[in-house]
């Protein structure tokens, strides 16, 4: 990670030489899209490697390159450093990295939202509010935090109630059978293989704040708006795999299962981890969430988290820094610094068969 | 002159010294000013006023969760965790190189076994450690001083086998025990040695630390960094690197003046 971290301010610092200008703006032809493995991205993976991306690129006379990174941070990372045009992420990430960083981002296609995918796992108890006093291991900053964070607060309890401890998702599971570990939060895959300990209970998850914990495939704004192309052709290509896989149809059953496979589960173990994912199959459906007026809510109780937490960047004083756009107009935070948007125009575009 | 024979003076040296900090600190500046002249919230490449301004949030603001000040109780976290493991090592070093380098049969008994353990890359039984002692202090600890003390051990055990042969025997006609010459020859003999053997191992042992304090933590120097890394907080990393280098330099300093001060006949030439 150490080596990581200085390859990435290397390659920054290497980078920032190279293109010390600020990006042009003109229409391009060959565009980069990162994505991480998530239940909710795996179509990311089975679009590109089927050959849907391509021919949909092809349609618009356009090249997109869609590139898996094993680390998720460091991919949203790569996408707020420039390295690509667009990235799979949550709605809370969206807002602290790329958008705190400044980076115009807009939300292109919003997935699914986590509905149980994450869960507060403990250790021989099987009442949330057993969580008091307790130290609860858990990737710090990152859903499983904020999920901690509603969850206390929807048992009258405050995250001074509790010690968190930062831990790497990557050593989650071994250390869930140490002695030390009592308490946990995390995301599927790794819930189940907790759950599979008969003294491990799941007693709080997303399926209790649905709809706040968001899977978005964001594009940097000015790339989108410079290159509408881009955003036709990665929603193409991606509701045509959202139709295949939700069909019942054999071929969708194969998509199922390629995707379970680069998942590293089977076709029984992506079903239950799909069982938890409200996948927004129809793009009218995700029109419609992200019109709602839920939507605005959900981002004012994320934006107060990352405020709170000093994620918005230690030089932050308030909690309006980073603006944020809606479908309606309306606006969130400072309006005149608006670096988050949420528009359902794409979406629009695919539900009304117009791609 | 011919070039090898041109020595700068004490000004110029250090002007020489000076000069390639100088450059990479201008290279940053041009490069930070360039990107935030494109982007004014870029994190990547923060401008040295900002880096200023987190620093001085981190160490003098109270924070909004804890109310600790966050450098502060990082470093304090970290230092002990280091002086721990450091001190774990170097008490298991000074006994056990002792006995290695001075009592043959403790040597064939335990030399090949250091010899082995010492070539074991620590990170690659990070695992099994964790499952031993679990998330908490110990298993940091224990890294940081596993880490170290084979090679420590294995360097102090040399140095006791390189005493003269005639100093032992001298020892012995005077009359001394194994347990005498132990206390009154060879810790003294090894000591200066044992402290050049500590410096060599800070480098080794903050790499350790900062590995540990990914793993799981709550506080530390190393867990801050990997904790700000998830929003790309380069204005936050950029001082802890300094300052972890800071505490380095001087930690490997102060070792040196001790030395200089404990054992000042081991320092013959630089004692000036």
């Amino acid at each position: 990670m150490i080596r990581k971290l200085a390859g990435a301010v290397l390659a920054s610092t290497i980078a920032a030489f190279v293109a010390a200008g600020p990006a042009e703006a003109a229409p391009k032809k060959d565009f980069k899209v990162c994505w991480s493995i998530y239940v909710g991205w795996m179509p990311w993976g089975y679009l590109s490697d089927s050959g849907i991306m391509k021919k949909w690129a092809d349609k618009y006379g356009i090249n997109v390159e869609i590139t898996r990174i094993n680390d998720y941070v460091e991919s949203i990372n790569q996408y707020t450093a420039g390295g690509f045009d667009g990235c799979s992420m949550t709605n809370m990430d969206a807002l602290s990295i790329p958008a705190g960083g400044g980076v115009d981002t807009t939300a292109l296609i919003v997935g699914d939202f986590s509905n149980g995918n994450d869960a507060v796992i403990l250790k021989d108890k099987k009442d949330f509010k057993d969580i008091a006093g307790q130290r609860v291991n858990l990737v710090e900053l990152s859903v499983s935090h904020y999920l901690l964070a509603r969850a206390l607060d929807d048992a009258g309890m405050a995250e001074k109630d509790v010690t968190v401890v930062n831990t790497s998702d990557a050593d989650m599971v071994a250390a869930w059978g140490t002695a030390d570990v009592t308490a946990t939060v995390t995301w599927k895959p790794l819930v189940s293989e907790i759950l599979k300990d008969p003294a491990a209970t799941a007693v709080f998850d997303s399926s209790k704040i649905p709809g706040e914990i968001i899977d978005l495939m964001v594009v940097n704004t000015e790339t989108l708006k410079d290159n509408p192309d881009f955003g036709k052709a990665l929603a193409g290509a991606w509701y045509e795999v959202m139709t295949l896989m939700t069909s019942d149809t054999p071929e969708g059953r194969a998509a199922k299962e390629e995707m379970a496979k680069a998942s590293g589960t089977d076709l029984a173990g992506f079903d239950e981890q799909l069982a938890t994912t409200m996948l927004f199959a129809k793009p009218a459906d995700a029109a419609a969430f992200t019109r709602g007026a839920d939507l605005p809510k959900t981002m004012d109780h994320v934006r107060n988290f990352l405020f709170d937490h000093g994620i918005l960047g230690t030089n932050t004083t308030s909690v309006d820094a980073v603006g944020m756009a809606f479908a309606d107009g309306s606006t969130l935070g400072d309006a005149a610094n608006v670096k988050l948007r949420f528009d359902p125009a794409y979406m629009d575009l695919a539900a009304g068969g117009k791609l | 002159m011919r070039l090898v024979n041109a020595r700068p003076s004490r000004g110029a040296a250090v002007a020489l010294a000076a000069l390639p900090f100088l450059a990479v600190g201008l290279a940053y500046a041009i490069a930070s000013a360039a990107r935030l002249a494109a982007n004014p919230a870029d994190k990547l490449l923060p401008s040295p006023s900002q880096m200023a301004a987190s620093l001085y949030g981190l160490a003098a603001v109270p924070d909004k969760r804890t109310g600790d000040l966050i450098l502060w109780s990082d470093t304090a976290a970290s230092l002990g965790r280091l002086a721990a493991g450091v001190g774990t090592a170097t008490a298991v070093a000074l006994v056990l190189g002792i006995a290695i380098g001075f009592v043959p049969r403790v040597r064939a008994a335990l030399a090949p076994l250091v010899a082995v353990i010492s070539v074991i890359p620590p990170l690659a039984v990070l695992p099994i450690l964790l499952i031993a002692l679990g998330l908490g202090e110990a298993a940091k600890i224990t890294l940081i001083a596993i880490g170290i003390a084979p090679v420590m051990t294995r360097d102090v055990a040399q140095r006791v086998a390189e005493i003269p042969a005639e100093l032992v025997v001298k020892a012995q006609t005077l009359g001394a025990n194994t347990w005498t010459m132990v206390v009154r020859l060879v810790l003294p003999q090894v000591m200066p040695r044992l402290l050049v053997a500590v410096r060599l191992a800070l480098g080794p042992a903050w790499l350790f630390l900062i590995t540990a304090e990914a793993l799981a933590s709550e506080s530390g120097l190393g867990y801050r960094i990997f904790l700000v890394r998830r929003y790309l907080a380069m204005d936050v990393i950029l001082p802890y690197v300094a300052w972890i280098t800071l505490l380095a330099v001087a930690s490997d300093f102060l070792i040196a003046r001790l030395s200089k001060r404990a054992f000042a006949w081991a320092h013959p030439r630089e004692a000036s």
